[in-house]
């Protein structure tokens, strides 16, 4: 399966992963020392998810996040910076400080924002796939939400809606197996998220989200099928969030068992595509070590930038509630 | 004038005027389009986009599933990402049905997006009783999108500001709800034929007084110009002001009345109890008390749902003996 892609493509895959990994690490760090205010829900476990779909997005297409989208924000091409911004509620932030974790949004590279609300984003998605289906783009919107969100109405308004339309949309589920703190078993009867999809006149397709290059292949597909105006799929990836709901450890909720956990993080998505990618010969240990120091650089100079940062002023609070002037 | 060039002004229903000015807005915007439930082919419930689809066609007219988060949520990532829509609410009672997507995404995204989001999209929708339409079909929620930073609301009550609301609404680049009354439908007034605005957030004095301004909302205002007779004849020379826009509100217009005639009244179709009636009141208060020779009356409905009976909606909907009432009540005339 890898044969058919390249190896700058594989590099850039890890590069995405590794990215997400490490500012998820020390976000979470920051977040517990109390360093960063609010509450972070961190991406460590899923980075092949966002990696893979990614990849396939140029600054033109549109993605919808979740409260969990730090990872994707980041693969879609976040920088640091601005990203430990908005964090710390900086006003160089992503969103002037004014979002924070669970709205941190960028319209130039097509970022709709984080959303606070389970499946919130759903039907925004919808929404710019309908503009790039009216305004005649070329451009695709992909959606991603958890098995959490799939019980939730706007899941089902915004996948009926999208087939209907033949929408240049792509639904990524990220079933992690947990809505919050409560397993898939007790949110529901179904196992697959994607059999969802045959409800709605669509493909349903599954695949193993701690296998980068499984998301990658079965995202370009859905995603060259939606650029072709075929319509929307449901992607369900599988995969497992190593983190608490909230921050690293969390509140400690017994929701879950240590056996469980260390299962999923034998089959972590980082460390075993390295595995593979050392072993075909795309990198070497000595290359992955190099990378990993430029992008702790990249850290560190990010979380100076945004401790250094002013906070927004007073008289900003009343900013961009609305437009002010006249037609854009 | 000589004779010859003397021409009737034309008039035109409310309905007819909604028609009119959305049918300007998607001929002036080539990013704008319609989509709702029952839009398309069948023109609206309320028979408000007819002719439109056959005009434009279903590449500007979209019929889309009773699916209001969708519809709603449609609208938002639409508008931040180029196109203008003007979206179709039938009944604001459904707005229970997508209130996240009003409250949640399409009030905030700009602001939690540090103003990196522009959203230039209206939504009609339909309120008020009249219809013996019952609990779920009749009310007048305004209140609930008042209190909504990142939202503007606009009530036209005739067919004048119904127009030129959705021009203004449409060429605004914010989200604008634009909440039309039922029982203001048929009623007709002189109507330009040309695109206009109607300024959003300016009240019109629709009658000047000395002795009492009446601040009405919506259809409400035909109720307290009914109301202007008995009151006169009480020894009331009344003022009414038709508010037009609640969010913003044109405070200003209001607060200039009432120091000059020194005593108010607020009513609206909507539940008195937290209705926006009582945001006027406060302001009046904060902005004018010394101002006022008597309290601020408000006129809203009972605490209590719509009834669907005849008989029991004709005394729910305020109307102009309530409005009299009151004065006698609460002013002591």
């Amino acid at each position: 399966m890898a044969k058919k892609i390249s190896n700058q493509v594989l590099t850039d895959l890890h590069l995405r992963m590794l990215r997400i990994r490490r500012f998820e690490e020390e976000a979470g760090k920051l977040m517990e020392d109390g360093k960063i205010p609010g509450a972070l829900h961190l991406y460590v476990g899923q980075e092949a998810v966002a990696s893979g779909v990614m990849q396939h997005l140029s600054n033109d297409d549109q993605i919808t996040s979740t409260h969990r989208g730090h990872g994707h924000i980041i693969a879609k091409g976040g920088e640091f910076k601005q990203m430990f911004a908005e964090l710390f509620g900086r006003s160089t932030g992503y969103c002037k400080g004014k979002g924070g974790s669970m709205h941190i949004s960028n319209m130039a590279l097509g970022v709709l924002g984080a959303n606070g609300i389970v499946g919130g984003g759903l039907t925004i998605a919808v929404g710019a796939a309908f503009s790039n289906k009216f305004r005649k783009t070329k451009d695709v919107a992909v959606a991603f939400f958890g098995d959490g969100a799939s019980n939730e109405g706007s899941f089902h308004e915004a996948a009926n809606m999208a087939a209907l339309f033949k929408l240049p949309c792509v639904f990524v589920c990220e079933n992690n197996g947990y809505g919050e703190y409560t397993p898939q078993a007790n949110h529901q009867a179904i196992v697959d998220v994607a059999d969802r999809a045959a409800g709605y006149g669509m493909p349903g397709v599954i695949v193993d989200g701690m296998d980068v290059i499984a998301v990658h292949e079965a995202a370009g597909e859905a995603i060259a099928r939606a650029r072709s105006g075929k319509g929307p799929t449901l992607l369900e990836c599988k995969t497992y969030r190593f983190y608490d709901h909230v921050g690293v450890r969390g509140m400690g909720l017994t929701y879950r068992t240590d056996e469980e956990l260390e299962a999923w993080q034998k089959r972590d998505a980082i460390s075993n595509f390295e595995d593979q990618l050392v072993k075909m010969k795309v990198t070497t240990r000595k290359k992955i070590a190099n990378a990993l120091e430029k992008v702790n650089e990249e850290i560190n100079a990010g979380i100076q930038f945004a401790a250094d940062s002013p906070f927004p002023a007073p008289e900003d609070l009343l900013q961009d509630v609305y437009h002010v002037g006249s037609e854009s | 004038m000589s004779e010859a060039v003397k021409i009737e002004p034309r008039k035109l229903t409310y309905v007819a005027a909604i028609t009119e000015g959305v049918r300007q807005v998607l001929l002036e915007q080539d990013n704008a389009f319609v989509a709702g439930e029952d839009v398309g082919q069948a023109g609206s419930v309320f028979g408000y986009y007819q002719g439109l689809y056959k005009e434009f066609g279903p590449e500007r007219i979209y019929d889309t599933p009773i699916s209001e988060k969708a519809i709603i949520g449609l609208g938002v990532g639409a508008s931040a990402t180029g196109c203008r829509p003007i979206l179709d609410l039938m009944f604001m009672d459904f707005l229970g049905e997508c209130m996240d997507e009003v409250a949640n995404q399409m009030a905030k995204m700009r602001f939690m997006f540090g103003g990196g989001a522009t959203l230039p999209v209206t939504v009609l929708t339909m309120a008020g009783a009249g219809m013996n339409l019952a609990a779920q079909h009749s009310q007048h929620l305004e209140a609930w999108l008042a209190h909504l930073p990142g939202v503007k609301v606009v009530m036209p009550s005739n067919a004048y500001d119904a127009k030129g609301l959705i021009i203004a609404a449409a060429r605004d680049d914010n989200p604008v709800f634009v909440v039309l009354n039922k029982a203001s439908l048929a009623m007709a007034c002189e109507v330009p034929e040309e695109p206009y605005e109607v300024p959003i957030g300016k009240a019109a004095v629709v009658k000047e007084g000395k002795d009492l301004t009446i601040i009405a909302v919506s259809r409400m205002v035909h109720e307290a110009m009914k109301a202007v007779k008995p009151l006169a004849e009480l020894g009331l020379d009344v003022e009414v002001i038709d508010v037009r826009s609640i969010q913003p509100l044109d405070t200003d217009t209001i607060v200039t009345s009432l120091k000059k005639t020194h005593r108010a009244l607020v009513v609206h179709e909507a539940v008195r109890f937290g209705g926006f009636g009582g945001e006027i009141v406060a302001q009046l208060q904060e902005l004018a008390f010394d101002y006022l020779d008597a309290p601020i009356a408000r006129v809203g409905a009972p605490f209590s749902p719509v009834p669907f009976s005849p008989a029991l909606e004709k005394i729910y909907v305020p109307n102009a003996d309530s409005i009299v009432a009151e004065v006698k009540k609460t002013i002591g005339v």
